[in-house]
């Protein structure tokens, strides 16, 4: 048996360890999968309420966000790819042509 | 109606000339001449018709709550006196400007302005109220500006016009303080309302605190200040003497008969209520005393023949205020015109020999004119007579009246006016002896021929005027004696001792002078016998230097102090220091706009983090 609890902690640890990775790593590639990670958490908790309170809507908003995720993650990656082939790097410093 | 006909034609004519006529000097100056003896005319009319004149339409000028400024004409024995005077040494003088003036490339001009002084001049006569007078006043400070320098292009008129001006404005600033004053004490600046107050408040118990007491006394010297700076008493005289510069109908017009004397027409306009300050008519009675003395002094020293004139002006200036100071505006205002009268004549004859000698203003450079100028000779003489007071001209009974009243008063003040008295038949005798006595010192002296018939005729008829105006037939010496503003001024007694001291004076100061000054050479005779007081008294005792230090010193230093106070502190301090501390500030804000996303984000963790920590610890 799983506690709502331990979905909780499951979930805020995911949370940091996304953010840390967005924060911590120069690769926008694993910033992107950090991003993911970070997603995902708010994924558990949300099926860790759902559970503790026996309502089927949040299992059935975690399905809508995956399906959200998949295509979002299809972007992100055609337009990593693109920068990649433009700039020859996936280090985000020297990504910075948005700055002013 | 005729009043303002009195009032407006100069304005007119100085319009006319200023408008269409500066190209015209001829017919400029016919107009500006004949509209002065145009003036006179309805000015003896009127004073003829006294007070049945009907009276003037009033033109409510300025309405604002309760402060109501009409510009009504006044018309009461005093005002007629002074345009009596006004308009007909005016017209005389217009005259003798059309000899005097007559190839100066001005002229249109000088007779705009001339006109435009008769307007303001008069303006003052007739003002019925503070405002109205104050207005004029400054009218009359720019003609008399204007006039002054006539001649812009010599420097010494230019500087002389901006001197007078600006110790003017000095004295007029006091003025309107004390105007402002009158209002908030009185509620009215009205003279007539302003008579009816002070007649109840005399007689009805006369109980003043000593608050509204020392209020009174500060708005008493204030409206000295501008008749100090108008009539050249003691602090601010310095600008009489350089006055000079202008030409010469002014210095008779302007410097002499009339604006000068507007002072002391003030002080007995609003005598009635000077009269219930005592402390501030002792104040005045000082200050005309002293600057009586001082300048009879300075004109002792004095080499050129205007300077002279100037300084006796301010001395005999001095003794009417010291008249009016004394509690006698009667014997003030019977001394003002008769003074008009003679010191216009001498004005006049001074500029009819000036003329005659090329403009050589230095009288050690004349001599020996007597027979060569006679009719200017006899008409200087005659002034010469009446200012230095002897027995039977109209000079003498005058200043016999004001040191009448001296002598019943002040014992001292009595001695300072014997002095005076003393002193100008010295140095008028001086004078005589230098310019007409003796042989011609210079060849513009040698070569002097007698002036025109239309400057000659004015002199003429004002020496008559100076001779005979003491005498009661003409009505100037009984004028004012019972005007009802002056009837709280009780008349002084006649005293035999000073009769006789008065009428001897004179003699000696004539005498003395002889003596010293019979024998005429090139030098003063002064400056040989006493060379230290002589530079003391040519020097002016070095009022005008030690002005001069007090604004460099003084003023500069007090520039340069506010220099440094706002080099420092207002533009370190204020500006730049604001400027600067928003850039340090942001300079310090920018590190934190590092434009890096991973920076935005540790932002937004750590913000969450303590969000999330802040709400925890609330619960």
């Amino acid at each position: 048996m799983i506690a709502a609890n331990d979905c909780l902690l499951m979930s805020g640890a995911l949370f940091a360890l996304g953010v840390a990775g967005v924060i911590l790593r120069r690769n926008i590639l694993v910033q992107l999968m950090s991003l993911e990670m970070i997603l995902n958490a708010a994924n558990l908790a949300l099926a860790g309420f759902s559970r503790a309170h026996g309502n089927l809507d949040g299992q059935v908003m975690v399905f809508f966000i995956i399906t959200v995720a998949a295509a979002e993650v299809a972007v992100g990656l055609a337009i990593v790819v693109i920068l990649f082939r433009l700039k020859k790097t996936a280090h985000v410093h020297e990504l910075a042509g948005l700055k002013l | 109606m005729l009043l303002w006909l009195i009032l407006l034609l100069p304005l007119a004519s100085f319009a006319v000339i200023g408008l269409f006529l500066l190209n015209r000097p001829r017919l400029a100056s016919m107009v500006s001449a004949g509209t002065a003896v145009t003036t006179a005319i309805l000015a003896l009319a009127a004073i003829w018709k006294g007070n049945s004149v009907e009276p003037a339409a009033v033109f409510s000028w300025l309405r604002v709550s309760h402060l109501r400024i009409d510009f009504t004409p006044e018309w009461d024995r005093l005002a007629q006196l002074m345009t009596f005077v006004v308009t007909f040494v005016g017209a005389l003088i217009h005259v003798y400007s059309l000899g005097y003036m007559k190839n100066d490339a001005g002229k249109a001009r000088f007779f705009a302005y001339m006109s435009l002084f008769m307007f303001s001049m008069q303006g003052i006569v007739l003002a019925g109220n503070f405002v109205v007078m104050f207005v004029f006043w400054e009218l009359v400070g720019l003609s008399s500006y204007l006039l002054i320098g006539f001649w812009y292009e010599k420097p010494g008129a230019a500087e002389a016009g901006k001197k007078a001006l600006l110790v003017n404005k000095l004295g007029d600033f006091g003025f309107m303080v004390g105007i402002l004053m009158v209002w908030s004490i009185f509620q009215t600046v009205d003279f007539q309302r302003l008579g009816e107050m002070a007649w109840l408040s005399v007689t009805g118990g006369n109980e003043m605190s000593a608050e509204l007491k020392s209020w009174l006394m500060l708005m008493g010297l204030l409206l000295f200040c501008g008749v100090a700076g108008k009539s050249a008493q003691l602090p601010l005289h310095v600008w009489l003497p350089d006055a000079m510069e202008g030409p010469t109908p002014v210095s008779a017009l302007i410097h002499a008969a009339t604006m000068v004397a507007a002072g002391v027409y003030m002080l007995c306009r609003i005598f009635f209520f000077l009269a219930w300050i005592p402390d501030v008519l002792t104040v005045i009675a000082w200050v005309g005393g002293a600057t009586a003395l001082f300048a009879a002094l300075c004109a002792v020293a004095q080499d050129d023949i205007k300077r002279v004139l100037a300084y006796s002006t301010m001395s005999q200036l001095g003794l009417m205020v010291m008249g009016v100071g004394l509690g006698g505006p009667a014997p003030a205002m019977f001394h003002l015109t008769t003074h008009a009268f003679f010191k216009a004549l001498l004005f006049l004859a001074a500029g009819s020999v000036l003329v005659a000698l090329h403009h050589e203003q230095n009288i050690w450079r004349m001599g020996g004119l007597r027979a060569k100028l006679p009719v200017t000779f006899l008409a200087f003489l005659a002034g010469m007579l009446a200012l230095s007071g002897v027995p039977g001209l109209s000079g003498f009974f005058s200043k016999d009246e004001i040191l009448m009243v001296a002598f019943a008063r002040d014992k001292v003040l009595f001695g300072v006016g014997t002095a005076v008295s003393f002193l100008t038949a010295f140095y008028m005798t001086r004078l005589m002896a230098a310019v007409f006595a003796g042989r011609a010192r210079s060849e513009a002296a040698d070569h002097a021929r007698e002036t025109p018939a239309v400057m000659l005729m004015p002199l003429v008829i004002l020496a008559l005027l100076s001779v005979a105006a003491g005498y009661s037939f003409l009505g100037v010496k009984d004028a004012l004696r019972d005007f009802a503003g002056f009837a709280s001024a009780a008349q002084a007694g006649h005293s035999p001792l000073a009769f006789w001291i008065l009428a001897g004076v004179p003699f000696a100061g004539i005498a003395a002078g002889w003596l010293m000054y019979r024998d005429v050479s090139r030098n003063d005779a002064l400056a040989c016998r006493a060379p230290l007081l002589h530079r003391l008294l040519a020097g002016r005792l070095w009022f005008d230097e030690l002005y001069d230090a007090l604004v460099r010193h003084g003023q500069g230093g007090l520039t340069t102090v506010l220099n440094w106070f706002d080099t420092w502190v207002v533009d370190c301090c204020g500006v730049k220091g604001v400027s600067l501390s928003t850039m340090c500030l942001g300079n310090l804000l920018r590190c934190f706009h590092s434009g890096n996303l991973q920076t935005y984000l540790i932002y937004l963790s750590l913000a969450l983090v303590i969000l999330i920590f802040w709400k925890l610890a609330l619960f």
